[in-house]
């Protein structure tokens, strides 16, 4: 009897506990999956025009993909986003990496009020601190007309680099110092130790940071826009471009280009991060 | 200064720590091939005399010598040493493999060559990849480990990652293997087996082993030396058997196995007395002088009472029993003391036995004079303390902090009251802290004067009371012997601990 009632108790109370995730899935459904769903929908279909009739109808067609790889403008837009994310990867790298491993010594960074600095600028609006980079750099001399590349690129790299700093952190601080001394035991002098143990030991770490940077960086449009003043078109600008062109099924199978690119890296990391599910990134 | 054949030399080392001072002047010379065992509780300074070896610490002053050279300051990656870390520090991202192939990988070693103008010079090379896994594979063989050269660290139970970690570090054929509690996180069946091995690997390879851990059972097994470490002082060093059989102390032989301590008085030559009876001993120390005697439990002979007991005769009764296996653990009491005993012989609980020591088999020490301890003390109704038939007043509140004595002579704290009354208490009083008076009846003790020694800047004076309890005094004053005397001790100057939990002293309201 008691076990009855209490095995309905239980399948009640796990009825109730499912209720609960309702809302983030209505959410899901309205805001994730049925847009995915119409991109995917713009993107294998085409509009065209009845030219007896002068009636416009949309029809099943490859025609945005041939479109997107035979236009050379897309494909070099594609070449220079994957560029400039990849030089600000690695800039914010090697700027992230020692500083975080720096800032996780306890002695120089006491009550973590260091890294606070150094995450500062994420609560500053993304827009108006890219605004206030681009006079900076006018300033400097380095404006978007003379230097558009270089111009985009610092920028990008001073809005991720605290993206990257972060999650770098947090592994830093995680290091096994043990593991630091068993190399050292062992032969490694100060350079060895850095490369064979603490960059090991800090890939979970490495792969959020990158993560973090490489994929805003490639749809980001607001930084290259703003600070190379129009001069350089990332593929974020160039969906966008799409868009307020009304070319919607092109823009949408650039956006889904995109969609893909991203599942890549997110594989890829995920591979990279198995083995290290003990340590885990900041993700 | 160092003996010969010795490997490494630890001269007048100290380390001190954001002021503390872990490791005092610690002198120790090692034997090439030796296992060494620095035994101690956590906090004596042996893991940090190890990392001051292994060169991950520097000493603050002193020196360490190498075969002679002195590597105080040498960076641990220069020094021919390898450890086996506390909790193994194997490298998760690489296989058991490249685990241990790690330090060969770094290796360099010395060859020699002719260049362009035919001179023969010395020039360094990594090992190639068949040297390292010749060696590789020789290590896992030594650890029977060949099978898992390719596993993931974390798919290895705790036992295997030690093994890894061992192997890891002999790979490199170190001149010293280092093992930092390395048996720790192991169960005890699987500790004691790798204990064996340990011991066994130590044979074959011929390494100089210093072990540090806080388990004496692991130091009597393995080591050579034992050397027992408190706060950061070496105690005493010497064979598992010497430091078993002949502790300096009573701090070694408390930590080195089960034994009996007692307080005792040297009455003769070759005589002392403890649990109220003289014994013959075989240590010969001044006469009067307070030692502690030590006695192990397997060393007290028990017998069935006679049936005319000599008043001579030391009687104990059975308090507890428990059976060991192949003995009995009894707790006889001899008057308030206890005699921990061992014997195959089963007797009843609450039975009289009659207690004998052979004199070979009781270990006298030098006692550290630094404070009158009173352990057979209590308290009476008006919160005296009682030393054999002598009172003193004292301060009960601290037994509890905070606590205060109301009008029924009863301990307060908050509600809940306490009543002394008999409590077992261990009074201890400055060597400093007593005044001695000439003649009897003026203070809380008489006695007469039975010793004067001259200290230098002092004369530390010895006074025995009929109950044949002593007070011994730092004073600048000169006594004679025999001198009648009476003895003054402050409340504030006699602090008490209990024995037992207050607890059982608590009163119902």
């Amino acid at each position: 009897m008691q076990s009855k009632t209490s095995a309905k108790a239980k399948r009640f109370f796990a009825l109730q506990r499912k209720y609960l995730s309702i809302p983030y899935i209505v959410f899901l459904i309205l805001f994730i999956i049925v847009p995915i769903l119409i991109i995917v929908y713009y993107a294998f279909t085409y509009e065209y025009v009845d030219e007896a009739t002068n009636i416009t109808y949309i029809k099943v067609s490859g025609q945005a993909f041939l479109n997107f790889f035979t236009e050379w403008s897309k494909i070099n837009v594609l070449i220079v986003s994957l560029f400039i994310a990849l030089i600000t990867t690695v800039i914010c790298l090697l700027i992230g990496f020692p500083l975080a491993y720096f800032l996780a010594d306890k002695k120089v960074n006491k009550n973590a009020v260091l890294i606070t600095l150094f995450i500062a600028p994420m609560w500053i609006n993304f827009v108006l601190r890219t605004g206030a980079t681009r006079d900076l750099l006018t300033w400097m001399g380095i404006n978007g007309g003379t230097h558009p590349y270089l111009a985009t690129i610092i920028g990008m790299v001073q809005n991720y680099l605290p993206f990257v700093i972060l999650p770098l952190y947090t592994t830093m601080m995680k290091l096994d110092r043990s593991q630091v001394e068993a190399a050292k035991d062992l032969g490694a002098n100060g350079v060895q130790v850095f490369f064979k143990n603490i960059i090991p030991q800090a890939v979970p770490g490495i792969v959020s940071a990158c993560l973090m940077t490489f994929m805003p960086t490639m749809s980001s449009y607001v930084i290259s826009d703003t600070l190379s003043e129009g001069k350089i078109t990332l593929f974020g600008n160039y969906i966008e471009l799409e868009f307020t062109n009304k070319a919607w099924h092109d823009g949408s199978f650039m956006a889904l280009v995109m969609l893909i690119l991203i599942a890549v890296t997110m594989v890829i990391s995920q591979r990279f991060s198995k083995d290290e599910k003990k340590g885990g990134g900041s993700w | 200064m160092a003996k010969e054949n010795c490997i490494i030399s630890l001269q007048g080392v100290n380390k001190i720590f954001d002021g503390v001072t872990v490791v005092d002047d610690f002198n120790l010379d090692i034997t090439k091939g030796e296992f060494v065992t620095f035994l101690g509780p956590s906090g004596c300074g042996k893991t940090t005399t190890l990392r001051m070896i292994a060169g991950f610490e520097t000493p603050t002053s002193g020196k360490i010598l190498l075969n002679g050279e002195d590597i105080t300051r040498i960076p641990p990656h220069k020094r021919p040493i390898n450890t086996v870390f506390q909790r193994y520090a194997l490298f998760p991202y690489l296989d058991v493999y490249d685990n241990v192939a790690f330090g060969l990988k770094l290796k360099k070693i010395p060859y020699e060559t002719t260049n362009r103008k035919g001179e023969k010079v010395t020039k360094y090379r990594h090992l190639t990849r068949d040297e390292i896994c010749d060696q590789v594979m020789r290590a896992l063989k030594i650890i029977d480990l060949e099978d898992l050269k390719n596993r993931d660290i974390s798919t290895l139970s705790g036992g295997q990652q030690q093994r890894v970690a061992i192997a890891r570090a002999i790979v490199n054929k170190p001149a010293i293997l280092l093992l930092d509690e390395p048996l720790g996180a192991l169960d005890l069946k699987m500790r004691k087996e790798m204990q064996l091995e340990l011991k066994e690997m130590h044979k074959k390879l011929g390494i100089t082993f210093i072990y540090v851990t806080h388990d004496q059972e692991e130091a009597l097994t393995m080591s050579d030396t034992i050397v027992v470490m408190k706060s950061g002082e070496i105690q005493q060093v010497g064979t598992p058997t010497d430091i078993y059989n002949e502790p300096v102390n009573a701090y070694v032989a408390n930590f080195i196995g089960e034994s009996n301590i007692y307080n005792a008085t040297m009455v003769g030559k070759l005589k002392v007395k403890f649990l109220n009876k003289v014994f013959d001993c075989v240590d010969d120390f001044p006469l009067n002088e307070k030692v502690d005697v030590v006695v192990r439990p397997e060393d007290v002979e028990m017998t069935p009472i006679k049936k005319e007991p000599k008043a001579t005769d030391l009687v104990g009764k059975v308090a507890t029993k428990v059976f060991k296996g192949v003995h009995y653990e009894y707790i006889l009491m001899v008057g308030k003391s206890e005699v921990v005993a061992q014997s195959t012989k089963d007797y009843e609980l609450d039975s009289l036995v009659s207690i004998e020591i052979a004199p070979e088999n009781i270990q006298i020490m030098k006692k550290e004079l630094t404070k009158n301890v009173y352990p057979e003390a209590y308290l009476d109704n008006k919160n005296r303390l009682v030393i054999s038939d002598a009172t003193f007043d004292v301060d009960v509140t601290q037994l509890l902090k905070g606590s205060k004595v109301d009008d029924g002579d009863y301990l307060v704290l908050g509600d809940q009251k306490y009543d002394l009354d008999d409590a077992d208490v261990i009074a201890e009083i400055g060597l400093d802290k007593i005044e001695i008076l000439d003649g009897y009846d003026r203070g809380n003790a008489n006695g007469v004067i039975i010793s004067t020694i001259y200290k230098g800047d002092h004369y530390q004076v010895m006074i025995r009371t009929d109950e044949e309890e002593d007070f011994i005094v730092d004073t600048q004053d000169t006594w004679n012997e025999g001198d009648q005397v009476s003895v003054v001790v402050k409340p504030k100057d006699i602090s008490i601990v209990l024995k037992g939990d207050i607890k059982k002293y608590a009163v119902e309201n």
